[in-house]
């Protein structure tokens, strides 16, 4: 085998401004796809962290029938006492799952004693929503970084229109789920940025609070958002999670609750598909050039060579040996295009680092991109130009090992 | 027992609706550790009849036997295996591998054909080196030497084996005269030390006259055989 590829290095060099075209070519292929992967990954999963761990969470349980009736924060699908003691002793029983907070989303009308609008709030306990969502602390741009009792979180233009600032009292007016209307004053603690995507514009309060203003006696909680230890195991937690809650019915024998990770929740997952799609096609261009490029060489290298071809076949080398011969050349050639790609791919993606690349997203802004190329993206791209080379190399190596020798060596 | 024998050996070749009788019934008999030249015009059939017993090319009709083999059959991965064990090759454009030293031009056949161990393999080579006076150019490569040296690495690279048979299709035909001579020496050299066969097809009489046995072909068909003394039999 060694002699094979001693002999493939040396067919290789033979051509040496062809060779490096073409590993030239494999090599910004690589390097396009390595640079790609990291910058879009590095956006996606800042994207997807941004909206996760500001105010979404990892996965979210509610009461069956919840999420498509969101737009109007039904009190009358909230979990009960008992629902609620089944959603805790299925958290506990998913070891992935780090943290968990309880909200009561609600509707109401928010007023500066001069002007009203509307508002959607949320009463969580404080302790448990920073736990489960760690960036909400960020998010308060002025005041103090929690939720005191009788204290509201404004979201910033609500504020700006309301023109209420720290320290100011406003009046939550909203109707609980029997209809009947309440209102409390509340001190605003703290200005809220807004966040990017639904829930990301919402108010906030104790929940001790929202009881107080929706006169609920006992806590029904709207959603659970859940935070898990690693966000890889999102699908294992949510797998597990549903297994235990979906067997859970109601007494029309439907389900009681409903599952459903951040994906679901979100209208940047489609973006983030979208970002998977792009990586795909460029994954396909990739293989195309190396295709290409790789097979164009191959052919070329088996036509110059038809005379050696059928000395070689002459004088007894079998055809099987005469294929891997050029298999061997379009793998090292392969190998040598995905080596210098790598090495210059993660340099770049290194210095791209070390720069410090800056962009806005949404509302947020001064993001510091951080791309990060993992090894199985450098074992994945490496594979597939590999793999890629050598079946291109196939056809003119079947060829080759095929030929008549008497024909080849007859060829001029 | 001969090294070839053939008996109403012919070769067609059909191009498109024209048939060509390239050999015409031979038959004839070649003992082993012989040095057998097939002299004739061009187009005589003296490269096809080369080929067929080389097993790169199959007869049409008729019987050839190589060291004891059937070879009218062979065919491919077979073939190819034939050859590798019995037969070496000298081509008339040297037909050395551009990328592979002298040495490794020689060693060619032992590594990728015969899977030699190493220490044998050395040895050989070193020797046959040697025998054929390239040993002090081993380590240059073909485009480095000259026409005459280059057929010297290719007698030693179809000897290295240790076939029986080698065939030389025009061995001189593209050397200067003294280069010829000396090329035809080595073969008969390289044959007496090793008593294997060579056959080797020319149209150039002065070398001609250095092989043991001449046949002489005509329109595909056996004209004439005579010894070294000039014996004429047909």
């Amino acid at each position: 085998m060694f002699n094979l590829f001693r002999i493939a290095i040396r067919n290789l060099m033979r051509y040496k401004r062809r060779t490096f075209l073409t590993a030239s070519l494999i090599t910004i292929g690589v390097v396009f796809v390595l640079v790609f992967i990291a910058l879009s990954g590095s956006f996606k999963h800042m994207m997807v962290s941004q909206i996760t761990d500001s105010f979404l969470g990892h996965i979210q349980i509610h009461q069956k029938g919840y999420v498509a009736s969101i737009d109007t924060l039904p009190l009358t699908m909230n979990m009960e006492m008992q629902a609620i003691k089944k959603v805790k002793k299925a958290i506990s029983d998913v070891p992935e799952i780090e943290a968990y907070s309880m909200r009561i989303k609600f509707g109401g009308m928010f007023s500066n004693f001069v002007e009203t609008t509307n508002v959607r709030l949320n009463g969580v306990y404080p302790e448990e929503e920073i736990k489960t969502v760690p960036l909400f602390s960020d998010r308060i741009m002025k005041g103090k970084k929690n939720i005191a009792k009788g204290e509201i979180l404004v979201p910033e233009l609500l504020a700006k229109g309301m023109k209420v600032k720290i320290g100011d009292m406003i009046v939550v007016v909203a109707t609980n789920k029997d209809g009947s209307v309440n209102g409390k004053q509340f001190k605003v603690g703290g200005i809220l940025e807004s966040a990017t995507g639904p829930g990301g514009r919402d108010g906030y309060i104790h929940i001790d609070d929202a009881l107080e203003v929706l006169r609920m006696d006992n806590v029904a909680i709207s959603e659970v958002a859940l935070r898990l230890n690693n966000f890889a195991d999102l699908d294992v937690a949510h797998k597990k999670l549903s297994d235990i809650l979906l067997k859970e019915l109601n007494k029309t024998g439907k389900p009681l609750f409903e599952v459903h990770t951040w994906e679901k929740l979100s209208p940047f997952y489609n973006i983030a598909r979208m970002i998977d799609l792009m990586t795909f096609s460029i994954k396909l261009m990739l293989i195309a050039i190396v295709l290409i490029s790789i097979m164009n060489v191959m052919i070329m290298a088996v036509y110059e060579r038809i005379r050696e071809i059928g000395t070689i076949a002459a004088i007894g080398t079998l055809p099987k040996k005469i294929l891997s011969m050029f298999l061997i050349e379009g793998f090292s050639l392969g190998v040598i295009g995905t080596l210098i790609g790598n090495v210059i791919g993660i340099s770049i993606v290194y210095i791209l680092n070390i720069s410090k690349i800056t962009f806005d997203f949404g509302r947020q802004t001064g993001l510091i991109l951080e791309p990060t190329v993992n090894l199985s993206d450098i074992f994945t791209i490496s594979t597939i130009v590999i793999i890629v080379s050598v079946l291109a190399s196939l056809q003119p190596a079947f060829k080759a090992s095929r030929m008549e020798p008497i024909k080849a060596l007859r060829h001029v | 027992m001969s090294l070839i024998v053939a008996e109403n050996l012919s070769k067609q070749y059909i191009t498109g609706e024209i048939t060509i009788d390239a050999l015409k019934g031979l038959s004839f008999e070649i003992e082993p550790a012989s040095f057998i030249s097939f002299v004739g015009p061009s187009g005589s059939g003296k490269t096809t009849l080369l080929n067929l017993i080389g097993c790169l090319d199959a007869p049409t009709a008729g019987m050839l036997r190589v060291s004891g083999t059937d070879v009218s059959q062979l065919r491919g991965k077979t073939a190819a295996d034939f050859r590798g064990k019995n037969v070496g090759f000298i081509f008339q454009d040297f037909n050395l591998i551009p990328v592979l030293t002298v040495y490794e031009n020689v060693e060619y056949p032992l590594l990728m054909v015969q899977d030699t161990p190493l220490g044998e393999r050395q040895s050989r080579v070193l020797s046959l080196l040697d025998s054929v006076g390239m040993i002090e150019q081993k380590d240059k490569y073909p485009d480095q030497i000259s026409g005459g040296q280059k057929q010297r690495v290719a007698v030693a690279r179809a000897l290295v084996t240790n076939p029986k048979l080698v065939l030389a299709d025009e061995p001189t035909a593209n050397l200067d005269h003294k280069t010829a001579y000396m090329v035809i020496n080595i073969m008969k050299k390289m044959k007496d030390e090793s008593k294997t066969s060579f056959i080797f097809s020319t149209h150039d009489q002065k070398v001609v006259g250095e092989a043991e046995i001449i046949y002489t072909l005509e329109d595909g068909e056996l004209a004439g055989k005579r010894g070294k003394g000039g014996d004429r039999h047909v």
